[in-house]
């Protein structure tokens, strides 16, 4: 009886002592097999869904398409600049990204405003300064509200049109993309933990290496 | 079994002692802890869990001196909003605060909280305060 004990006791310090360090972030979306021929073998390959190409103007009024996040990791997230509710805690807890990774190149923060007649490229870019965020690092985007609405879909993102009492109603998620644009985390941007858990992650993602291959 | 009178007296003493708040100090508790859950619903998000406020967008409720100096006017901030320039702990806003339509009683349990929490101290804001206030909002 007392030899079981010291065995289950041992067992118990084994397990405790594996580390759960993860190596990579699940895939997220749609995936949808691919039969492709391949030096005339039939190959049946997964393929993930990616963030369509798309045309927005950022707070600089520079055009920004998915070819400038070409070998990117990046976070999206959706909001307006005069957001009573959600917004600015969740661009408190973007403020920990941007300040965590402003020195990187192949990192970016794009943010879409749902409210393009309202916030204009000004507007986005007064918004900036007060936020405290310059250079290219974190992007606020403007667009046609149809083309937002449509790409906010690809996020898996559910954003409104404003609601009888005059409010948008709109999801407060952090999207992570990785360089292939396929889905890879979405977190909380509300909450302070899932924002840090974002931080680790985007470290553990750009360890990858398929990201680190990636151009 | 002299510990035992002892313990019993001693745990007495100590009921007796915190039952024998003030009014006051109790009426200031209830304030306080009612105004912590409005000003999570209607203030935190904006101004933070610590009264931080955002960047340039958003004041802070860290500034003493400008509570008090505006103490008869923060029911109607709260009321009817606020817009316009002002100067926070140095550093000016000028973004809008959206009204608020919260019950005079809220408000003064919310400015209980803010304004003895986040390093400030100025006592209890009574309703009737807030009502007098209110009926001189500019």
């Amino acid at each position: 009886m007392r030899k079981l004990w010291i065995g289950i006791v041992i067992l118990m310090l084994f397990n405790a002592c594996k580390s759960n360090t993860k190596t990579a972030l699940p895939i997220l979306g749609y995936k949808t097999p691919v039969t492709k021929t391949v030096n005339g073998k039939t190959v049946t390959d997964t393929e993930y869904a990616t963030i369509p190409p798309f045309e927005f103007v950022n707070q600089y009024a520079d055009t920004i398409t998915q070819k400038n996040l070409d070998g990117k990791i990046y976070v999206a997230d959706f909001f307006f600049t005069t957001c009573p509710s959600i917004c600015p805690v969740m661009h408190r807890n973007m403020l920990n990204v941007y300040k965590e990774f402003k020195n990187d190149d192949n990192f970016r923060i794009i943010s879409h405003t749902i409210d393009p007649k309202y916030d204009t490229v000004p507007v986005l870019k007064r918004y900036a300064d007060k936020l405290g965020i310059a250079g290219n690092t974190w992007w606020l985007l403007h667009g046609e509200k149809g083309d937002t609405y449509k790409i906010a879909k690809s996020y898996l993102q559910s954003v409104s049109e404003k609601n009888p009492k005059g409010e948008y109603i709109h999801d407060g998620f952090f999207i992570l993309i990785d360089k292939q644009k396929r889905l890879r985390g979405t977190y909380e941007g509300t909450d302070p933990a899932e924002v840090t858990k974002l931080i680790a992650d985007i470290k553990t993602l750009k360890a990858e290496p398929d990201q680190i291959a990636a151009k | 079994m002299k510990l035992k009178v002892i313990g019993i007296i001693a745990i007495l003493l100590v009921v007796v002692g915190a039952s024998c708040q003030s009014d006051d100090q109790i009426e200031f508790k209830r304030y306080y802890s009612g105004g912590s859950l409005v000003y999570q619903q209607h203030c935190q998000n904006c101004h933070g869990d610590k009264g931080q406020g955002l960047s340039a967008l958003i004041p802070p409720l860290t500034d003493s001196i400008y509570l008090k100096n505006n103490k008869r006017k923060l029911a109607c901030f709260i009321k009817n909003g606020l817009k316009g320039k002002i100067t926070v702990a140095g550093r000016s806003f000028d973004d809008q605060m959206q009204p608020d339509d919260i019950a005079p009683l809220e408000i003064a349990k919310v400015l209980t909280y803010v304004t003895n929490s986040f390093g400030n101290n100025m006592g209890t804001v009574t309703l009737q305060q807030v009502q007098d206030d209110l009926n001189n909002c500019q």
